[in-house]
C-alpha cells in the first residue's frame, strides 16, 4: 500500500498491516503524547515504499508502477546521477577553496532529483528549491549557471524560460505556490503540460506549502509536488516537521499521495511519470514523496556532526543511489570496465570545466545594481543611478588629475 | 465617449476592471469573494456574470495563496489582479510580496516578468473593526520593486488600475475604501495623465498640502477653509506613494515655501518623512518653515469609536497649517 486516496486504494488492507505490527511489537510504541516516529518509515512501512531497484541492485516489480527501460536508458540514469555527483563535489571544493561563498550540496539526492528529472517532457514547468542541481542538469541548464548564485554574482544566471526550469528560490516553500499558480495557467491555456514543485520535509511545515495544497487541489491543477524528504531541514529531523508520513498530507487535501524510495532512481522515474501523466490528463496534482537522505551537510555552513550520529549516515551510504544502479547494470551486463571509464573521463572533464569557468566567473558591472529593478522603469531609481553613476566617475576624474600632475 | 458626471470610485474601478479585461483576454480577477458576491465593497459586482469563472476567480481564504498563484500565472503570461480584502489581512501574504513579487524581475536579470496587481481597499473612516483600517503603503513602499498608488477620485481611479494592469510591473493599488461611494467626474475617452504623475488640485501661494488617496478630500477642505480665513493654501494629490514625483511637490513648495504632509498612516517613518526629508534636501533655501507632518499616531488602529481622533480631520490639518504659516 502506498498510494494515499486513489480509487483503488484499499484502505483496510494498508490500516491492518500497520496495526498489526505495532501489536507483534509493544515496546516499541512511543506514548502518545510524543512524537511518535514523525513520519520517518518503520519497518512495516519501509515494504511500502514503491521500490523497483533494492538497496542490493536486485531488479524487483511493483504492481502500480512498471518500468521498462532499454539499457541504453539506463545508462543514461546512470551517466547523469554520476556527472551530477561530480559536479557537486567540485562546487563544495571551490566552496571550500574559498571560490563559492556557499554550496548546497546533494549527495544521496541524485536518484530523486535524476529520477524526476528525467521523467518530464520538455514542455513541463519545473519550479526549483535551491538544491536541485541534478534536475537541473536533466533540464539542460548549463551547471555553471547554478553557481552564480553561490559565488555571489547574481541571484540566478539563467533564463527560466530556456529550460523551462525556474530560478531557484531560497525561502522555502515560496515556489509551490508559484508552480501552482503556473500550473492553473496552463490549464487556462489548455496546454496537456504539467508542472512539478520540489521542497523537502522541512517546507511541508510552511504555510505556503499547505495553500498551495489547497489551491491545487480545488482547481484541480496540472501541478505534482515532489517532496524531497532527506530527513534533516539543517539540525531539525522530521520528527520537528511531522507526526504522520508526509505522504499522508495529500491525502487531507483531496489528491493522493505516494511514499517512493528516493534513493531508488526508477521507482522515482516511474512513480514521477505517472503523477505527470495524472496532471497531463486533467487528474489533478499528486504528492510524491521521495524518501532519502542528504548525506552530506545542509550547506557548507553547516556542522551535521553536532546533531546526527554517524552510524546514521553509514547505514544510508549502503542505500546509496548509485552504487546500487552500478550493481545492478554490471550484473546484467548493461555496462563494462570501458564504458565505466568513459564516465570517470567524462566527470574529470566537467570537473576542469566547472573549474575554469567558476574562477574566470567576473564580478557584474557595478551599476549592475540598479539594473532590472523595474521593468518599465521607476524614478527614484534612475536617480539614484545617476547620482552614483556621477560618484563613480568623480573618483576616475580624479585619477586622470593626479595622472596629469 | 462616455462622460459621466457623478460616478462613485467602486463603480469607477469596477468599470476599469470591466475595459482591462475587454481589452486583454489575459487579465483575471482573483481574490475572496471577488465572484458570485462581487466583492464585499461590490467593486468586482457583475464581472464573473459576464466574463466567467475562469477569469474573475473565487479564491480560497488564503491571502499567500492568493498572490503566491498571481506569480505563478504572471509567469505563464497572464495579468492577474488580485483582490485583498481588506488592508489588515494583506499580511500572511507580505513573505510573498516582499521576498517574492517584488523581487522576482531583478533576480531573473530581467528575463522574467511578474505584472501582478494587488488590489486592497485600505485606511480607516468606515467604522470597522480591527484589521479593517489599516494604513500599510509605507512598509510597502520601503521595498523596491513595487510600485504604490492610490486614487481619490473616480477619474484617477478607472485610469490608474488600468494602467497599473498594463504595466510590466507589480503594481499595489490602495483604495480608498472610504471614498467608495463619492461621486466625481470620469471621461472614459480623456487622455489620463501617467500613472506616477502627481496633479495640483487646488492652487494656492501660501503653504503646500501634500495627500493622497483618502487625504485628498480633507486637505482640499482645509483649502477652502483656509480660503475663508484669507490663506492661500495649495494642494497636491500625490496619486504614487511609489515613486513620488517629487519635482511637482518641489515646484510647489518653491513657490509657496511651506509645505505640510498629510496621510492616515502614523508618522513615525511614514511616507510624510521621506517627503519631508526630500524637499528639505531639494528646497531648502526657499523654505520659511520646516516641513510638517499630520497623520495617526504610533499606537495601533483604535477601536473605531475612537477614529475620528486618529485620523487626521479638517482641525489637525488647519491648526499644521497655522503652524507653518507662524513661522
Amino acid at each position: 500500500m502506498t498510494v494515499e486516496g486513489t480509487a483503488e486504494r484499499k484502505t483496510a488492507r494498508g490500516g491492518s498491516k500497520r496495526t498489526t505490527a505495532k501489536k507483534a511489537t509493544p515496546t516499541k510504541k512511543a506514548p502518545q503524547s510524543q512524537a511518535g516516529n514523525g513520519g520517518r518509515p518503520d519497518e512495516a512501512e519501509q515494504d511500502q515504499l514503491v521500490q523497483l531497484l533494492t538497496p542490493e541492485g536486485k531488479r524487483v516489480e511493483h504492481p502500480d508502477y512498471a518500468i521498462d527501460l532499454s539499457p541504453e536508458e539506463l545508462r543514461g540514469l546512470y551517466r547523469d546521477m554520476v556527472l551530477t555527483r561530480c559536479f557537486d563535489a567540485e562546487a563544495t571544493t571551490l566552496q571550500r577553496q574559498g571560490e563559492l561563498g556557499l554550496w548546497a550540496s546533494l549527495l544521496g539526492q541524485e536518484a530523486a532529483q535524476i529520477g524526476s528529472g528525467r521523467a518530464l517532457r520538455d514542455d513541463d514547468y519545473v519550479f526549483p528549491t535551491y538544491r536541485e542541481h541534478g534536475v537541473a542538469w536533466c533540464r539542460g541548464v548549463d551547471p555553471t549557471n547554478l553557481l552564480g548564485m553561490f559565488r555571489g554574482v547574481n541571484h540566478g544566471g539563467w533564463d527560466p524560460n530556456s529550460n523551462n526550469f525556474h530560478l531557484y528560490t531560497i525561502v522555502i516553500g515560496s515556489q509551490t505556490l508559484h508552480a501552482t499558480g503556473y500550473a492553473m495557467g496552463v490549464q487556462k491555456d489548455g496546454a496537456d503540460s504539467a508542472v512539478i514543485a520540489y521542497f523537502g520535509d522541512g517546507a511541508s511545515s510552511q504555510g505556503d506549502v499547505a495553500e498551495s495544497f489547497t489551491f491545487s487541489a480545488v482547481y484541480n491543477a496540472p501541478v505534482v509536488f515532489f517532496c524531497q524528504n532527506n530527513q534533516w531541514a539543517i539540525s531539525e529531523p522530521t520528527e520537528k516537521q511531522t507526526r504522520v508520513p508526509l505522504y499522508q498530507r495529500a491525502r487531507g487535501f483531496g489528491f493522493p499521495g505516494v511514499r517512493v524510495d528516493g534513493n531508488d532512481v526508477l521507482a522515482c522515474l516511474a512513480v514521477t511519470k505517472a503523477a505527470l501523466e495524472r496532471a497531463r490528463t486533467g487528474q489533478g496534482p499528486m504528492l510524491i514523496e521521495a524518501f532519502t537522505y542528504r548525506m552530506g551537510a545542509h550547506t557548507t555552513s553547516d556542522d551535521p556532526t553536532k546533531y546526527r550520529a554517524d552510524e546514521e549516515r553509514l547505514a544510508w551510504e549502503a542505500k546509496d543511489p548509485i552504487l546500487r544502479l552500478r550493481t545492478y547494470l554490471e550484473s546484467e551486463g548493461f555496462v563494462d570496465d570501458a564504458y565505466l571509464a568513459a564516465i570517470d573521463e567524462e566527470s574529470e572533464a566537467l570537473g576542469k570545466r566547472v573549474r575554469d569557468v567558476v574562477r574566470a566567473m567576473p564580478d557584474p558591472d557595478t551599476m549592475a545594481i540598479f539594473e532590472n529593478v523595474y521593468a518599465d522603469g521607476h524614478a527614484l531609481v534612475d536617480e539614484e543611478r545617476a547620482q552614483f553613476a556621477a560618484y563613480q566617475a568623480s573618483f576616475a576624474d580624479a585619477d586622470a588629475i593626479a595622472e596629469g600632475n | 465617449m462616455a462622460v459621466f458626471e457623478k460616478i462613485t470610485i467602486a463603480k469607477a474601478i469596477n468599470a476599469s476592471l470591466r475595459a482591462s479585461m475587454e481589452a486583454d483576454p489575459k487579465v483575471l480577477v482573483m481574490g475572496e469573494d471577488v465572484g458570485k458576491l462581487g466583492g464585499v465593497f461590490r467593486v468586482t459586482d457583475g464581472l464573473q456574470k459576464d466574463f466567467g469563472e475562469e477569469r474573475v476567480i473565487d479564491t480560497p481564504l488564503a491571502e499567500s495563496g492568493i498572490i503566491g498563484t498571481a506569480i505563478g500565472l504572471a509567469l505563464r503570461g497572464y495579468r492577474p489582479v488580485a483582490e485583498i480584502q481588506f488592508d489588515g489581512f494583506v499580511f500572511p501574504a507580505y513573505d510573498q510580496i516582499v521576498t517574492q513579487l517584488a523581487k522576482m524581475h531583478a533576480r531573473a536579470l530581467g528575463k522574467v516578468k511578474v505584472p501582478v496587481v494587488i488590489r486592497i481597499p485600505y485606511a480607516g473612516g468606515i467604522g470597522a473593526v480591527e484589521h479593517h483600517s489599516e494604513s500599510p503603503e509605507a512598509l510597502f513602499a520601503h521595498v523596491a520593486g513595487l510600485k504604490i498608488v492610490s486614487p481619490s477620485n473616480s477619474s484617477d481611479a478607472y485610469w490608474m488600475l488600468q494602467q497599473a494592469i498594463a504595466g510590466d510591473d507589480p503594481v499595489i493599488y490602495f483604495e480608498p475604501k472610504r471614498r467608495y461611494h463619492d461621486k466625481s467626474r470620469l471621461d472614459t475617452e480623456s487622455i489620463p495623465d501617467p500613472l506616477h504623475k502627481a496633479r495640483i488640485t487646488r492652487t494656492g501661494s501660501d503653504l503646500t498640502l501634500a495627500a493622497y488617496g483618502p487625504m485628498v478630500k480633507v486637505c482640499e477642505n482645509v483649502a477652502n477653509v483656509a480660503a475663508e480665513e484669507g490663506k492661500s493654501v495649495e494642494v497636491v494629490d500625490l496619486r504614487s506613494i511609489s515613486p513620488i514625483d517629487f519635482d511637482t511637490v518641489q515646484s510647489s513648495v518653491e513657490k509657496t515655501g511651506r509645505l505640510v504632509v498629510v496621510h492616515e498612516a502614523p508618522v513615525f517613518f511614514g511616507s510624510g518623512a521621506e517627503i519631508a526629508a526630500r524637499i528639505t534636501e531639494r528646497c531648502f533655501y526657499h523654505l520659511e518653515a520646516p516641513v510638517l507632518r499630520v497623520g495617526g499616531f504610533h499606537a495601533p488602529y483604535p477601536p473605531s469609536r475612537l477614529e475620528d481622533e486618529y485620523l487626521p480631520g479638517l482641525d489637525r490639518v488647519l491648526d499644521a497649517v497655522d503652524r507653518a504659516l507662524a513661522y
